[in-house]
């Protein structure tokens, strides 16, 4: 940890830390987090899923989580290809805090908190708190991130990713989105998440849709639902080459539209087994 | 203390010294001298470098060398030597001729070979998976797929002979196995580690002044640095060009730059100091000032000239012209005006731009990746005025060239820096660098007024193109020679006038890509074609059928086939399924829409021709060839194979020819000192010019040896220890080889002849004989449209491609797969933006899942001109997929897209304002 004051810095999968690197640019010292078995690996504890600072995409891709965390394994399959997802890893990504950064959404989507170890001990602090801007996170010289820390969810809840690019495979997205969605015995949403990438300088959340899907049965909400460019005009995307500003809105919208009703109805199927076992 | 320890394949390495942010990629390559590992990106764009680290497939370039201390690492060397898996891989890629260029195979035969092995057979979407990260711009995938799936044992490929074949029989590349292996000398694989390594310091504006500084001090304070090569320091002329009336390139720019990425300075020094090289800190100071960036400021009144010589920022124009076109259309049941628009597209080869220079022999030897080595050195020797005995230039293996290598890159550099320090050098531009400062394919701005008689006749066709030939010539006079000759398409049309122009601007220079303009030209014909069709209420297939050209009708340029032509053999092919994929979209989407399924399914057609060989120019090739008294025959064959399979093709054309059994084939390299010019690979010409060349050849070697045994000139020859037998006809003369002379070559017999195909020049209305032969093609898309994204996904192609004879099927086929990739590409996803999109990160070319199955249909309609009446292909396959995939894209939804690429923002923009419009 003392290397990480002064010119020392982190790496781990070097998956964005390597292309980013400029020609006579001066390193420092590099501490390459990788090989510390404390930071690796995913484990339930009390309240939480506790997700290691450098667990890879694969090594998540393969855990069998929970169906909660079905989106955040979505979006670990679209990080690049399966050779970005053998070495990038989960803190990497949220680390290096480019607004396109996959994991970002569905970890919002799960309330996702990030535990920073700190020269004196460790704090956490709200993934939304964490990531402050394009390129820009809370952590202070000498404080590496440890690990992702996700509450544990109602059992009955269903989630998803939806990632929009031009072509299939190592592609940036152009916006992302990931929805949870957990519904009561009764099949009512109790509590619909919704996060957009891509779409804004940091990842945001959707309170306002959320709170249209909140109340709902969750059945209907498969059947139909509308989201409106209104709905989600909170967003602020940029028009780059890989998109105008108003395509972005509109693709937010109907990812989000169909983001929904995917987790809706996994909720739904998840209640259906829970019951089917409870019947037993 | 700083020893690194890994196992490499099996066996344990040590690497002392290396330093902290070394790529593992670096260290295999100029450490341990392992150039099986491929770079193409430095990135992870690509996946050329694709490793195994324990046994996961991961990318070489972005993995800390000390991040495998005590790791087991495999490359394409040690899968393939292990056995298993890796052994069946390579076998397969070759029988499945899933290596075109080679500089992406060991990565892709890495990647599949690192697939979790779960047991279960893989299935195409395992495959697709695995292999979603190494990028491939020549094969179009399907080959690729095909092979790994048979590799587990899925499904068959087709027999394929090892040796040389028969022309019409399938078989493998001559050197198949080399790329797979990744043992294939690309640019960047030829130079020890130790060589000096040279940097080029560009210009970051569009258009700017600059002055250089201090460069004694500089070189001074940083003792890595041998010298610096400025203007100053080029002792012949500091210009090139391709056509000599156009040579207007300045190697180092002299006092203005004219794009972002134009050379003023190069940097040569050790490669310890290289390595940290910084460009920013040259002694240079700029003075930017305002550039011209599209063809509209150009072309404006007030705008700033970029050459004094090209008056109006025009570089040169085209035109053909026959009967009367604004009375055609007048006379037309209806007519439509339509504007189209294209963008700058990037070759993207995955090998970018190297090479290696030394002195020797008091010669000057430049090693590179290039098409065209006879141009190369003819330019190189005016540049450094040496004289003809002063360079020769030895090609690499070219990991991909689709028209940009054609043009000088890295060889001036390397050449001049050699020279100047008297030691071995070598330049490998980033992808950055290749992006930036290579050629591209030129935008288009395109208008066009088409009408049709009632019967769906064509009546009246005028077309105006403007292209976008950035700061210099390069191939721009190709482009506006060309479009007009094909911008009718393969259609009979009586009045016709088609105007181009190479507008200059401040951007990279757009060249030589696939197709001269002609894709352009026919996105902007196809479509249009398309919607007088339907206006017309005329079945799109059945209209073409109704104007396709035939032997004996006239082209725009009134030149008359009796032979050869195969349009309509090709539109016919398509029928069956052109039927079938209309109803199957039809019922689909009836199905979806009632179920709220956002996707359409559509299907599109395309047509397309294309003149093989150069425009009214002479085009020769010279090929040369020999029997050493050992009984091999040589073929000095100066038709650089860029992955195409020049190699293999005029291999089987010669063999074929010389018609000696038993005789083995030796190839020698395309040397400048050793072949002679067989002409640029270029204008889908080698086959059929070269391939002309090597049969000339090879007969008249015949001729010679059938005269040493006083036999015919067509009595069965064979060879037997040593000596040539007249065979059959119980005829028992015979020749020792040993017994004869050698001549100074090294040869007992030998021989060299040239093929230029007939062609006339045009006149002023571009009438004459432009080509000797055209190639004809046709192809269905079908694509699936996401109308509540904007997204695109092709679901399967059909290619119907005359080629007029096939000489080896598997190159045929992956030059259509190839193509079609490419195509797409230019269809939905291909924009370079110059100073924004300078990686494989941001300019997006197709992936492994991006391209669906393709149905290759092959017509042989023979062309008198052609070896055994082949035709070329390389460029013709492109040409109607993006029009074809337009055109789907309509059928799908409803949407005209006039602007390339269709990418999902536009075509959501189009739906929206069809919408409104409804
Ligand atoms: C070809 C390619 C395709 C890609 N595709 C995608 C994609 O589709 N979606 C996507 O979201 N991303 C993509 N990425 C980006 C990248 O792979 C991911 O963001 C990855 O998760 C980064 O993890 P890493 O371990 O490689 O990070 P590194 O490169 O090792 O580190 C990134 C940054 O985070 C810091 N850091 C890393 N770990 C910690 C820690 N524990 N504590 C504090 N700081 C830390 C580093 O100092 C560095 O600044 C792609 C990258 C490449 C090269
Ligand atoms: S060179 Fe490593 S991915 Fe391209
Ligand atoms: S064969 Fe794949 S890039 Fe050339």
């Amino acid at each position: 940890m003392s290397q990480l004051d002064g010119d020392g810095q982190v790496v781990a999968g070097c998956t964005d830390f390597l292309p980013g690197l400029r020609r006579g640019s001066r390193i420092g010292t590099l501490v390459d987090i990788t090989r510390i078995p404390e930071l690796r690996g995913i484990r339930i504890e009390m309240d939480h899923w506790r997700i290691g600072a450098t667990t890879t995409w694969t090594e998540l891709i393969k855990h069998p989580l929970p169906k909660a965390f079905e989106g955040l394994k979505l979006a670990a399959r679209e990080v690049g290809s399966v050779q970005i997802q053998n070495s990038g890893t989960i803190a990497g990504n949220i680390c290096n805090a480019s607004p396109a950064a996959d994991g970002v959404p569905p970890l919002l989507a799960l309330d996702a908190k990030v535990e920073v170890c700190t020269p004196a001990g460790s704090r956490v602090v709200d993934l939304e708190d964490f990531i402050t801007g394009v390129r820009r996170i809370a952590l202070k010289p000498g404080e590496l991130v440890s690990a992702i820390l996700v509450p544990s969810v109602a059992e009955s809840t269903g989630s998803s990713f939806l990632k929009l690019g031009s072509r299939k495979y190592l592609v940036i997205s152009i916006a992302m989105v990931s929805a949870a969605i957990s519904v009561d015995r009764s099949g009512t949403i109790t509590d619909a998440r919704i996060a957009v990438g891509s779409c804004s300088p940091v990842a945001t959340r959707m309170p306002e849709l959320e709170k249209a899907l909140n109340g709902r049965q969750a059945r209907s909400v498969v059947d139909r639902l509308e989201v409106t460019v209104d709905q989600v005009a909170s967003l602020a995307p940029i028009k780059d080459v890989r998109g105008s500003a108003e395509y972005r809105i509109h693709a937010a919208a109907e990812l989000c539209r169909r983001a929904a009703i995917q987790a809706a109805g996994r909720a739904t199927c998840e209640l259906a087994s829970t019951d089917a076992e409870t019947a037993e | 203390m700083n020893l690194l320890r890994f196992n490499l394949n099996g066996r344990e390495v040590k690497v002392a010294d290396v330093p902290a942010a070394e790529r593992l990629s670096e260290t295999l390559r100029e450490r341990l001298l392992r150039r099986e590992i491929k770079v193409g990106c430095n990135a992870g764009d690509c996946g050329a470098c694709t490793v195994l680290i324990n046994g996961d497939p991961v990318c070489a370039c972005l993995t800390l060398s000390h991040q495998v201390q005590q790791r087991d690492v495999a490359t394409i060397a040690g899968q393939v030597a292990q056995g298993g898996i890796g052994a069946r891989l390579a076998d397969s890629f070759l029988a499945g001729a899933a290596a075109q260029c080679g500089i992406c195979t060991p990565g892709m035969v890495v990647s599949a070979a690192g697939m979790p092995a779960n047991g279960a057979t893989p299935s195409e979407t395992d495959v697709k998976d695995a292999l979603g990260g190494v990028l491939c711009r020549c094969t179009g995938y399907r080959k690729i797929i095909d092979s790994v799936l048979h590799a587990h044992g899925v499904g068959d490929l087709p027999a394929s002979k090892s040796g040389i074949a028969p022309p019409g029989i399938r078989m493998n590349r001559v050197d198949g196995s080399r790329k797979i292996l990744g043992t294939d000398e690309f640019g960047d694989d030829i130079a020890p580690p130790e060589a000096l390594v040279v940097k080029i310091v560009r210009s970051p504006y569009a258009r700017a002044t600059f002055t250089i500084g201090d460069l004694d001090s500089y070189v001074k304070e940083n003792p890595g640095i041998s010298c610096v090569l400025t203007a100053r320091d080029i002792p012949g002329i500091n210009r090139f060009g391709v056509f000599p009336q156009f040579v207007d390139q300045p190697v180092f720019a002299e006092s203005e730059t004219r794009f972002v990425g134009e050379a003023v300075a190069a940097v040569v020094g050790n490669p310890e100091f290289m390595w940290w090289f910084d460009p920013n800190g040259f002694p240079v100071s700029w003075q930017e000032l305002p550039a011209v960036s599209n063809m509209d400021d150009a072309l404006a009144e007030n705008a700033a000239q970029l050459h004094d010589r090209y008056a109006g920022n025009t570089l040169c124009s085209g035109r053909v012209c026959t009967g009367d076109p604004a009375e055609a259309l007048e006379a037309a049941e209806i007519s439509i005006s339509r504007s189209f628009r294209t963008s700058f597209v990037e070759h993207a080869y995955i090998e970018p731009e190297a090479g290696f220079a030394c002195v020797k022999d008091g010669k000057l030897v430049v090693h590179a990746c290039t098409q065209a080595p006879h141009m190369d050195r003819d330019s190189l020797l005016d540049i450094l005025a040496l004289p003809e005995s002063g360079v020769v230039v030895v090609p690499t293996a070219v990991g991909g060239g689709f028209g940009s290598k054609l043009d000088l890159s890295v060889q001036p550099y390397l050449a001049l820096a050699a020279k100047v320090t008297d030691r071995p050098v070598r330049l490998c531009y980033s992808r950055t660098e290749s992006m930036q400062s290579t050629t591209k394919r030129h935008p288009a701005s395109i208008s066009l007024r088409i009408g049709a008689s009632a019967e769906g006749k064509l009546s009246g066709l005028e077309f105006r193109g403007l292209f976008d030939t950035g700061a210099y010539s390069s191939w721009g006079p190709a482009v506006t020679s060309r479009v007009p000759v094909h911008a009718s398409g393969p259609y009979e049309v009586r009045d016709y006038q088609a105007m181009s122009q190479a507008v200059l601007t401040n951007s990279a220079p757009s060249g030589a890509f696939r197709g001269f303009g002609v894709p352009q030209a026919s996105a902007a014909l196809e479509t249009a074609i398309d919607e007088l069709a339907q206006e017309l209420g005329i079945d799109a297939l059945e209209f073409r059928l109704r104007n396709c050209l035939d032997n004996g009708v006239p082209t725009v340029c009134g030149q008359v086939f009796s032979q050869g032509v195969g349009i309509r053999a090709c539109l016919q092919a398509l029928e069956s399924g052109w039927t079938k994929t209309r109803t199957e979209a039809f019922e689909l989407n009836v199905e979806r829409e009632s179920r709220g399924d956002p996707l359409r399914r559509g299907v599109g057609l395309a047509a397309a021709w294309y003149g093989c060989g150069n425009t009214a120019l002479p085009n020769p090739s010279t090929i040369r060839a020999g029997i050493r008294r050992d009984g091999a025959a040589v073929l000095h064959q100066g038709a650089v194979d860029i992955g195409q399979g020049s190699n293999t093709v005029i291999a089987q054309l010669f063999v074929d020819a010389l018609a000696i059994e038993n005789m083995e084939l030796e190839l020698a390299g395309a040397d400048t000192d050793i072949t002679p010019d067989a002409g640029k690979t270029s204008a889908s010409r080698q086959t059929y010019v070269s391939g002309n060349a090597a049969r000339m050849c090879a007969s008249s070697l015949r001729r010679q040896v059938a005269r040493s045994l006083n036999a015919g000139e067509d009595a069965a020859l064979s060879l037997d220890g040593g000596r040539i037998e007249v065979t059959g006809s119980g005829d028992r003369r015979s020749l020792d080889l040993a017994s004869l002379p050698v001549n100074e070559s090294g040869y007992v017999f030998d021989c060299q002849e040239t093929y230029n195909p007939p062609t006339t020049p045009l006149n002023e209305s571009g009438q004459g004989r432009p080509y000797a032969q055209f190639g004809y093609a046709a192809q269905i898309a079908v694509v699936d449209v996401d109308v509540g994204l904007g997204t695109v996904a092709a679901v399967q192609f059909i290619a119907a491609h005359d080629v007029g004879k096939i000489i080896n099927p598997s190159l045929v086929e992956g030059q259509i797969h190839g193509g079609i990739a490419q195509g797409l590409g230019m269809a939905l996803m291909e924009e370079f933006v110059p100073g924004v999109t300078n990686n494989l990160h941001d300019y997006l070319v197709p992936t492994i899942g991006d391209i669906p199955p393709i149905e290759t249909i092959l017509i042989e309609e023979p062309d008198i001109h052609g070896p055994l009446g082949a035709k070329g292909l390389g460029e013709h396959v492109l040409i109607p997929t993006a029009p074809a995939i337009l055109n789907a894209i309509h059928h799908a939804c409803g949407i005209r897209i006039r602007s390339l690429p269709a990418t999902p923002s536009r075509i959501l923009a189009a739906l929206k304002e069809t919408a409104i419009g409804s």
